[in-house]
């Protein structure tokens, strides 16, 4: 079937099979490979995406039901000059990158935290990552990343998501 | 569209495009094997079997493939099986770029499928569809017979009978030579002659009789199997996601300035991603010579500017997500042009009111260019005039060569993207791959660090690859897009924005005594180099170098004048200068010959250089610097004696073959021509060789040398294995990787298996000498009079222990250590190869047409490391050779517009039309090389052309100067006579 739907910020339209998740169509048809697949029974968070500014297993999600929708990937996420944004660039900066494998969900599940709380505590932060399963690092350096981000982004609040 | 298919015996469907050809569509559907060499269904490379019957695919539509059964070589083997015609194509050498071998094994199985006992007439036949500009056909031609016989259930005799003696492959001492200065017996009067390996004296612990195991032999080719297989190897052969496909708008206008390009339509168009004109990037001077640095002036060219200067010069180029709609884009380019008046011929270019091709103010290092001129080449020896007043005779007379078309069946192609760590990859076909990280760089404003630069197989190059050609347009549409971006010349691409060699007037002023003796040569050259200066100053030098070498004189002197000219830049073409050079020069030799009553052949080897000779003209003309050359092998003689025997010489003075009884208007004729050829260039080419061992006793070797096809891998392979006692098939060879491989100045100068093979050699002595030394603690012995052998280490006393023992012991047990080495090797010194070339021609007295039945070469190249892939170089390079003698040269109109832009027009041999080729290899000991190795890729460019020319003259009395000689050229020759 022909879907349209807004992919990080663009539009797209692509024909896939109705029996497909977002994930497959993500990874197979878009070649988008940023987003994991590591359990494909949402379990484990790695192919983490943003539905609608929603945290979603994209696993769990009929391709199809993003029609009309706005999907954003951890390709959609860097900053205006494609490197990468504050939140990454903390990832990098606090050592929280270990195999890298969990990591686009973390990035994404970070996000989708701090778009809805702008000084979240440590404890909301590792409740916030809950869905996202890391076997290298012990979360440490994960939660320190972006609680620097959020702590950063409110001595800055006017910076536009394009700025950081 | 969905079309049905039977493929390779699958029920397959297909989604492909109306109106686009089966090539693309089978490509897209993972079918590498077949091969894109041109657009016209020509070149055959393309070729599938549809219904058993064998067609090219570039000239069908997709869908006339529906209902049908297309057979490709991936059809015919399985991991670990090998068809019997791939299994004969690697055994006899007939793989040597591989591009066009799937075709040829396809063609073979067409032809033997009818007809299980072919003729060698079928076998041609059969080929002739398929051009092929590596091999010269003699082994696939050898190949078809034997995979014919196997499959007929016939024994087929082994391939081997190879080997050199231990004494000479481990020297004396077991150490070798290399990197040593001079050795000792030239610098005295005492041996200077060490001439065959006859000469050599045997080293105490190997019996005379013992041979060498690997070098020597005719191993198959390492990449044999993969690519008679079809294997993806090739540039062209992946498929990234999100590619984009590039096209470049190129000049319709010999000379112009553009006064304005608008873009603006073409960018609207859909599916267009990224349109670059001059407007776009930064300017940057730059030359695109793949030579070492800093690059020979004039840094004449920048990526894309507001002038252009021949017809096919680059003026935009544009990246889009079909091939089809970057086209369509390239058509939606406005360009206003303001054309400018041209010149095409150097003799033109100098004089006063000639157009000025280069007035821009930035190049850098043009001599004068105002009028033209690129460069001026100027070399002395002694007093050349005084010489020439003290001579009986002096002969003076101008040769032309043509612009002849590299014509690899690859074309150019590259495919740069993005990788993860944001570095730019740049997949391509070169032959110089360092070299173009390094020049690169500058151009796209990245540094060399993040551009890696990955050389797959390439299918053929010939020099033409000698330059960074298109890299610069691909990585700047990756900057532009971040998208990998492919871009891939057409043929007719190839022809008109690609390279060639240069043309040359080269005159001759030759001084000799009434009893044959040289005594002063003086050699001019008018160079074209087209609209810019690649290679200008340097393919120059070479015909200088080459010229006046390979006879003894008192006196030399030599002087280039290069020109712009409105045509395709010339550049790197096998040979380089020599073929022009040695083309004067052979031709006038049998003026003077026969002028003074010599016999031509006699004549040559009385004058000819010998071991001791030294070579005063490479001080004054050495790229290096100055660095004094001598002969220190040389079996010219020999070779004169085995080829003429060959040719069978004496039938010149038989009037009986002379003129054919049964054909009276045919006349017979044979020519001899000497060859001499540099090996690498003395000090500066350098290349770089890294050995680490495995656990079960195999390597990894990781050399920078750029195989173009030629087999330098399998060389390479060969030196490192014999050194090691193993087998060729031990050794996992990877090379040309800038991120992986060590540096090497890479595929040019005939440099390889001398430069590239002596590091080899070296850091497989490091990696000797520490299996030597573990195995002796193993043994609980000492290292004296340890050696590798037999995939063992033996001690003095006879004991031994397996590479992989010692292996294990090193990786796991005690003492862990990584068994490794790498070493460098340059060399200030580059032996010269010797050929002697025979040309056997009937001229056709009534039309002037002029056939070539047989050319016979007989080459020193000291050690041939493996006599199957140099005597496969030997043909294919006459087969060249005997293209520009005879067929190929790029003519133009007077607006600038090149005349041959498809095979059908410039033609090079196809199977059916080539002459019977012989191949001999000479076999001397060259100390300064690795086993006594010198060079052989460029040799055979050399005396063919003058070869055919003095055979017309033997044939008809008619003297040609100019190649190639076409029918009207010689019909005229015969009517003014």
């Amino acid at each position: 079937m022909l879907i349209n739907f807004t992919l990080n910020h663009k539009p797209v339209s692509i024909d896939i099979p109705t029996d497909i998740t977002l994930s497959v169509m993500l990874r197979e048809h878009l070649k988008l490979t940023g987003t994991k697949e590591a359990c494909e029974i949402g379990e484990c968070g790695a192919c983490s995406v943003l539905l609608d500014g929603e945290l979603v297993n994209s696993c769990l999600v009929a391709a199809p039901s993003v029609m009309g929708r706005e999907v954003i990937t951890i390709e959609g996420i860097h900053a205006e000059d494609g490197g990468p944004n504050d939140l990454q660039r903390n990832f990098i900066e606090k050592g929280a990158v270990q195999c890298g494998f969990c990591i686009p969900g973390m990035v994404i599940a970070g996000e989708a935290l701090l778009a809805i709380k702008s000084e979240p505590s440590r404890l909301e932060i590792r409740e916030a990552l809950a869905g996202n399963l890391c076997r290298c690092t012990g979360y440490m350096q994960i939660v320190d990343a972006i609680e620097t981000t959020a702590k950063e982004r409110a001595e800055k609040p006017n910076l536009s998501k394009r700025e950081r | 569209m969905n079309i049905h298919l039977k493929l390779n015996g699958k029920d397959t469907d297909l989604v492909v495009i109306q109106d686009e050809s089966l090539l693309t569509a089978l490509r897209r559907a993972g079918i590498w094997s077949v091969k894109h060499g041109c657009e016209t269904g020509e070149c055959g490379a393309c070729s599938v079997l549809m219904d058993g019957k064998l067609v090219p695919t570039c000239v069908m539509l997709a869908p006339q493939a529906d209902g049908h059964e297309i057979e490709t070589v991936e059809g015919m083997s399985e991991i670990n099986t090998i068809h019997p015609i791939q299994k004969a194509f690697t055994e006899m050498g007939a793989v040597q770029c591989g591009y066009c071998t799937p075709a040829m094994v396809l063609a073979t199985k067409a032809l033997i499928n009818k007809e299980m006992y072919p003729t060698l007439e079928d076998a041609r036949d059969a080929l002739s569809s398929t051009i092929c500009r590596c091999t010269g056909y003699v082994k696939p031609v050898e190949a078809i017979m034997r995979a014919a016989a196997m499959l007929r259930g016939e024994e087929v005799p082994p391939i081997d009978g190879g080997g050199i003696p231990m004494e000479i492959a481990f020297g004396l001492t077991g150490e070798s030579d290399l990197g040593r200065d001079l050795p000792d017996f030239l610098k005295g009067d005492s041996g200077s002659d060490l001439k065959t390996k006859k000469d050599v004296k045997f080293a105490p612990w190997v019996t005379p009789e013992s041979q060498t195991d690997v070098v020597g032999h005719p191993e198959i080719k390492v990449d044999a199997v993969k690519l008679a297989k079809g294997k993806p190897a090739f540039t062209d052969d992946i498929n990234l996601p999100g590619m984009l496909y590039a096209e470049m708008l190129t000049s319709p206008h010999g000379h112009a300035r553009i006064r304005n390009i608008d873009t603006s339509k073409a960018k609207a168009l859909q599916g267009v991603h990224a349109v670059l004109t001059y407007k776009d990037i930064p300017r940057v001077i730059y030359a695109s010579g793949g030579q070492s640095w800093p690059n020979p002036k004039p840094w004449d060219q920048v990526s894309l500017d507001n002038k252009v200067r021949f017809v096919g010069d680059r003026v935009a180029v544009v990246a889009a997500e079909t091939p089809e709609i970057a086209r369509a884009a390239v058509k939606l380019i406005d360009v206003d042009y303001e054309v400018l008046p041209v010149v095409l011929d150097p003799r033109e270019a100098g004089k006063p009111g000639a157009p000025v091709i280069h007035d821009e103010p930035d190049a850098v290092g043009i001599p004068d260019a105002s009028r033209n001129l690129v460069n001026v080449v100027d070399a002395v020896w002694n007093d050349v005039d005084k010489v020439f007043a003290e001579c009986d005779r002096v002969f003076e007379n101008t040769y032309y060569t043509p612009k002849q078309q590299q014509a690899h069946i690859e074309p150019h192609i590259t495919i740069t993207y993005w990788d993860e760590d944001e570095r730019l990859v740049v997949r391509t076909s070169t032959q110089v791959p360092f070299h173009a990280r390094r020049m690169l760089a500058p151009l796209i404003g990245l540094p060399v660090k993040r551009i890696r630069v990955i050389k797959p197989r390439i299918g053929g190059g010939f020099g033409g690859k000698q330059e960074m050609l298109i890299e610069d347009l691909a990585a700047h549409l990756t900057l532009a897009t971040n998208r990998p971006v492919r871009l891939e010349y057409t043929r007719e691409q190839e022809f008109t924005s690609s390279r060639s060699r240069h043309p040359m007037y080269v005159t001759f002023k030759v001084g000799v005594m009434n009893d044959g003796t040289i005594r002063a040569l003086d050699m001019s050259v008018i160079s074209d180099t087209g609209a810019y200066g690649s290679h200008s100053l340097t393919v120059a030098s070479v015909s200088g170098l080459r010229g006046l070498s390979t006879y003894k004189a008192d006196a030399l002197r030599f002087h280039a004048d290069i020109y712009y000219t409105n045509k395709a830049p010339a550049g790197a073409f096998r040979g380089y200068g020599a073929p022009q050079g040695m083309f004067g020069l052979e031709v006038i030799i049998d003026e003077i010959a026969h002028s003074l009553g010599f016999d031509p052949l006699e004549f040559r080897r009385k004058n000819a250089v010998n071991v001791g000779d030294h070579i005063p003209i490479s001080t004054a003309l050495g790229e290096g610097g100055t660095i004094e050359q001598y002969v220190l092998s040389c079996g010219l003689q020999e070779c004169f004696d085995e080829a003429a025997k060959s040719i069978q010489w004496e039938r010149r003075n038989d009037p009986k073959w002379r003129v054919d009884p049964e054909r009276p208007h045919i006349r017979r004729g044979l020519g001899v021509a000497t060859c001499m050829h540099g090996t690498a260039i003395p000090g500066l080419d350098m290349g770089g060789a890294s050995i680490k061992m495995n656990d079960d006793g195999s390597f990894n070797v990781q050399v920078g040398a750029t195989d173009l096809g030629t087999g330098s891998d399998t060389v390479i392979a060969q030196i490192i294995a014999e050194t090691l006692g193993c087998r060729l098939e031990d050794i996992i060879i990877y090379s040309s990787d800038t991120d992986m491989t060590p540096f090497d100045v890479g595929a040019y100068a005939s440099s390889t298996t001398f430069i590239s093979g002596g590091s080899a050699k070296k850091a497989a002595e490091i990696v000797r000498k520490q299996i030597i030394e573990r195995a002796a603690k193993i043994l609980k012995t000492t290292t004296e009079g340890m050696y590798l052998r037999n995939r063992q280490a033996y001690a003095a006393d006879g004991r031994s222990v397996s590479l992989e023992a010692v292996a294990l012991n090193s990786l796991h047990t005690v003492d862990q250590q990584q068994i490794m080495g790498t070493a460098s090797f340059m060399s200030n010194y580059a032996p010269p190869p010797f050929g002697a070339q025979f040309v056997e021609v009937e001229v056709d007295t009534e039309t002037g047409m002029v056939r070539v039945p047989r050319m016979v070469m007989a080459v020193d190249c000291g050690t041939a490391i493996n006599p199957m892939t140099a005597s496969g170089q030997i043909e294919g390079g006459q087969l060249q050779a005997l293209g520009m003698a005879i067929s190929e040269g790029m003519e133009y109109d007077t607006e600038g517009n090149v005349l041959q832009k498809r095979f059908g027009d410039y033609r090079i041999y196809e199977a059916d039309e080539a002459p019977d080729i012989t191949a001999i290899l000479v076999p001397t000991y060259e100390p300064s090389g690795p086993y006594g190795a010198k060079a052989v890729a460029e040799i055979p460019m050399d005396g063919v052309g003058p070869a055919v020319s003095n055979a017309i003259f033997d044939a008809i009395g008619v003297r040609l100067r100019e190649l190639p000689v076409l029918p009207e050229k010689v019909w005229k020759g015969i009517q003014e006579k």
